[in-house]
């Protein structure tokens, strides 16, 4: 088998050519690897990558299989973003101020996908702290769009989603506060899935806004990502918002059309404003919906647009307390000072970067006393009129479809003020807010302006809390009809070697 | 002279009595090699969570319903943030504005017998901090020091906060009402109280103000109390320093104040101006808490007599002295007994006599708890009915009592199988009586020339003669007679 054909299998011919033995865990992870190391240099995914650790996984998952095991991720290389826990692996959340941190435990999240059988390949590079748009925050390394090397990946989870792109994994772990699944699965050509708030568990996830994060997969097809959901979704005693319900299997629900399916369109979501170009692939997707057996339904969601201003209170808040902790005592970065207040400050200083530094302080004062009830109490109600919304919507149908970015991935610093990178998650926020399951599927191309290349847009489809299987199963019936993701491959030279 | 009245309020932190910490798994355990009992989520490591310890919720809603407090339906975690070394996270799980309980009060006694109350203001659940140590400088302050260690074992481990009403007005009511909550907390079984160990610990808000007023003075806060004496002499001193200063025309200044146990005074610590915004918010890591109707209930249930009930009934019903009714108390396995014999012996002064007097003395010679000794309630009961039937005297009384320490079993039947039972017949001792008289001619003439003071000598003689049988007041009296 030649390299490309090893590297580029999906998720689930993975693990039923190593169930069956035809292949080994051990061949795809040195496949995988080879490849990795061939395509770092223009991909730049990992922060770092994990030879040794892959190949004895591997082992271990080959023997498994030996002795009779059947493991639904047999031998399927993952990519971990870098603010997931892997036991005595470095893991960095992209920052200085952890640049050097030996985890000294695994996340629930990235245990269960290595009990299935997943090999971890390396921890991806991320925005520092999870915190961007398009993964040029990271402090620790630029990560390029394997479509186009002159544009980012997408953010936060973009190293995530670069690996999976360029076939340096199968499925990409990522974790989505207001849209960093969705929007880089956008920007890479991409499943990228968020699942119900608390579906999966948080434990080994460095927090950044812990009543938004959410692990989710990013992956080359929607059968992966129900493959990856399956096995990590499911309660976990050490995590207290983690939920104990049941999990419906989602691979097991996969459809081929959309009939008997009710799906609403927001009234408020103008798509005028993502141009004329992206305008006319989404009205096409809305009719292939249609097609499929679909009936479209208006709905309206008229505090969505409150969404973004909600969205960066609460999450800075969050982060202003759950990033006191790096405050160079214990672990990571320390820098020396007179007392222990300025070895603080010094500390905190270098090892943050400006948009950390910068929700910190959005964050701490909107929950300083005078503030707190103006800025973080009048945030979660409008929090919570937001989830009524979404709940008085989904009454009236099973799915919402909308854009899953405001617009196709672009080149490095064409977005330089904050407020614009904001903007970028829009139609992801919403969802987040109301902690809802929702995933970007591969929709069309369009040649953004500058552009050489063709380049990717995402549509996001949201489903009701906890209807993963429904979500997952229509997407696949969406993705097997369209095929858009087949359209176009990566620009790398290992990959059209 | 203007006349000053105190007006105290106390703020206590009680370690509970856990297998595990707050938030993890780690066992809850005083002492241990530092940072030994420690785990990824108690020492606020990237990426870890906290969940909830049940066991400490219980222990919060019972202490709760024994002083009669509310317990909301509802209930969260807050994050109080600050930044300390000690603190793993840099902000401490504790409760803000929904606490696990509201309301109630503290019973306490006084010496003199007297029952008094203070209210509380809440009982809050939140996690211990680790410990700092600063070395180098010679006297362990942070100031000056070069370096500071830091242990996490206590890290997570789960405090009971409870807020009482400035309700209190002296120190002795400060140091009763610590010592009614310290007693109650033991008999609801939720915590060591082992001030030695730190877990308890307390801090006095002090003021002044005119008596009769009904307007609070600027108040002060004593911190770094470390036992009921300290507590006692600190709000003394503080009282004192504070009369003086207003006396002398001057004003207090809010602040909070460190005890100095040397030196016997407060010092100033730091100025409330400074205080810190903690940035109260509430945990996103922790869904609130539901505590349902029927665990209430059945944790009201099933709560143990309290301390106060105790000492009501004690003094009030069975007409105990307050010291012997506390020292009862404040010995809780000793009262149960004592409560189990005064069931069936129906003698409660009695009972407490024994209980209190040679059966202590034998426990602490032996080392044995008199609830776990060998001597039956019932027996014990048999033997306060022999006493007071006049069957036996006190002094076989009290050599039984030995024997049944010892495994004797049943006093009735060691007094009819030994034939010990006490004679009242005065043919019989006035047998014994002519006996003594007999044989000790030279101290009968000595009392006889007015040296009454032998007279015990010869009634013990008689008693003696008996084998300890002889009714002591029948003796004393025949003697009495015969020398007449
Ligand atoms: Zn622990």
């Amino acid at each position: 088998m030649t390299m490309e054909a090893t590297i580029a299998r999906s998720a689930a011919e993975i693990a039923r050519d190593v169930n069956a033995r035809t292949t080994s865990a051990a061949e795809v992870t040195a496949a995988t690897l080879a490849h990795a190391e061939a395509v770092e240099g223009e991909v730049g995914s990992y922060l770092t990558l994990l030879r040794d650790v892959a190949e004895s996984h591997a082992r271990h998952v080959d023997e498994r299989v030996r002795n009779g095991a059947h493991l639904p991720l047999a031998g399927v290389p993952i990519a971990v973003k870098d603010n997931m826990c892997l036991e005595n692996t470095r893991t960095t959340c992209g920052s200085k101020i952890l640049e050097h941190w030996i985890a000294p435990y695994t996340a629930t999240a990235v245990a269960r996908m290595l009990e299935a059988g997943a090999v971890p390949i390396g921890k991806a590079n991320c925005d520092e702290f999870a915190m961007g748009s398009s993964c040029e925050n990271s402090a620790l390394g630029v990560t390029r769009n394997p479509y186009d090397l002159t544009c980012v990946p997408g953010g936060s989870s973009g190293g995530s989603a670069a690996a999976v792109a360029a076939y340096e994994a199968a499925i990409g772990l990522g974790s989505d506060t207001g849209g960093s699944i969705r929007e880089p699965g956008a920007f890479c050509n991409l499943i990228g899935f968020k699942p119900t708030y608390g579906r999966i568990s948080r434990y080994g996830l460095i927090a950044f806004a812990s009543s938004l994060d959410q692990i989710g997969p990013l992956t080359r097809t929607v059968e992966d990502a129900a493959f990856a959901y399956d096995a990590m979704a499911g309660y976990d005693v050490m995590d207290a918002t983690s939920i104990d319900r049941p999990v419906e299997p989602a691979a097991s629900g996969l459809r081929e059309d959309l009939s008997g399916l009710r799906i609403g369109l927001v009234r408020e979501f103008d798509t005028k404003v993502l141009g004329e170009e992206s305008d006319a692939l989404y009205r096409n997707a809305y009719r292939d919906l249609e097609r499929l057996g679909a009936e479209l339904v208006e709905v309206s969601l008229p505090t969505a647009d409150y969404g973004l201003a909600t969205y960066y209170l609460i999450a800075p808040a969050e982060c202003s307390s759950n990033l006191a902790r790096f405050d160079g005592v214990r672990y990571g970065l320390r820098v020396e000072g007179e007392d222990v207040r300025s070895m603080y400050d010094k500390t905190r200083a270098a090892g943050f970067g400006p948009e950390v530094k910068r929700r910190i302080l959005i964050g701490t004062h909107a929950l300083s006393s005078g503030y707190y009830d103006a800025y973080y109490v009048r945030a979660q109600k409008a929090r919570t009129l937001i989830a009524r919304d979404f709940a008085a919507a989904f009454a009236g149908c099973d799915l919402i479809a909308c854009p899953a970015a405001s617009c196709p991935a672009f080149e490095f610093n064409a977005k330089s003020d904050p407020y614009s990178m904001y903007l970028m998650d829009y139609y992801t926020i919403p969802m987040s807010l109301a902690g809802l399951p929702a995933l970007s599927v591969p929709c069309g191309w369009v040649m953004p302006e500058g552009a050489s290349r063709p380049m990717p847009i995402g549509l996001q489809l949201a489903a009701p809390l906890f209807a993963e299987r429904l979500l997952l199963g229509a997407a696949h019936a969406y993705e097997r009809a369209t095929n858009h993701a087949l359209a176009h491959k990566p620009e790398l030279a290992g990959v059209r070697a | 002279m203007t006349q000053y009245e105190a007006v105290i309020g106390v703020e206590c932190h009680v370690e509970l009595k856990t297998q595990t910490k707050m938030f993890c798994g780690c066992l809850n355990e005083f002492g241990g090699e530092p940072n030994t009992k420690t785990c990824p989520v108690c020492l606020g490591m990237p990426g870890a969570l906290p969940v909830p310890n049940e066991q400490a919720l219980t222990h919060i809603v019972r202490t709760g319903l024994a002083f009669g407090a509310e317990i909301p339906v509802f209930s969260k975690f807050d994050r109080k943030n600050y930044f300390y070394p000690d603190m793993p996270k840099d902000y401490q799980i504790s409760q803000y504005d929904m606490p696990l309980t509201v309301g109630g009060e503290v019973m306490y006694w006084l010496d003199d017998g007297s029952l008094k109350s203070c209210r509380l203001t809440r009982i809050h659940l939140e996690e211990d901090t680790g410990k700092s140590t600063h070395a180098g400088s010679g006297d362990g302050r942070i100031a000056g020091s070069s370096y500071s260690l830091l242990d996490f074992n206590r890290a997570g481990v789960p405090l009971m906060e409870c807020v009482s009403e400035p309700e209190l007005h002296s120190a002795r009511d400060a140091v009763a009402y610590l010592e009614s909550l310290r007693r109650t907390l033991l008999a609801l079984g939720v915590s060591d109280v082992k001030m030695e160990e730190g877990s308890l610990r307390c801090d006095a808000n002090v003021s002044v103000r005119p008596a009769g007023s009904d307007r609070l003075g600027t108040k002060t806060e004593i911190k770094n109390m470390n036992s009921f004496r300290s507590v006692e002499r600190a709000i003394e001193s503080e009282i004192a320093r504070q009369i003086a200063l207003l006396a002398g025309g001057g004003r207090i200044v809010q602040e909070t104040r460190g005890w100095d146990e040397l030196k016997g005074v407060t010092h100033s610590m730091r100025s409330k101006e400074e205080a810190h915004d903690y940035r109260y918010f509430p945990d996103p890591d922790l869904v609130p808490l539901e505590i349902p109707r029927e665990l209430v209930d059945r944790l009201q249930a099933a709560l143990p007599a309290m301390p106060w009930r105790r000492f009501e009934r004690y003094t009030k019903e069975y007409g105990l002295a307050v010291n012997a009714a506390t020292q009862l108390i404040d010995n809780l396995s000793l009262a149960q007994y004592f409560d189990d014999v005064v069931a069936r012996s129906r003698n409660p002064q009695q009972s407490s006599n024994f209980v209190l007097g040679e059966l202590s003395r034998l426990a602490n010679e032996t080392g044995v708890a008199v609830a776990d000794s060998k001597v039956d309630v019932g027996h014990l009961a048999e033997l306060i009915e022999l006493v007071e039937g006049k069957k036996i005297n006190s002094k076989i009384a009290k050599d039984l009592l030995v024997r049944m320490w010892d495994g004797a079993g049943s006093p009735t039947a060691l007094v009819e199988r030994e034939g010990l039972a006490q004679t009242s017949d005065p043919a019989a001792i006035e047998r014994f009586v002519d006996e003594v008289l007999a044989a000790n001619e030279k101290v009968v003439a000595d009392y006889k020339a007015g040296k009454t003071n032998v007279l015990g000598f010869l009634v013990g003689q008689v008693m003696k003669a008996s084998r300890g049988k002889a009714d002591p007041a029948l003796a004393n009296e025949l003697v009495k007679t015969k020398l007449a």
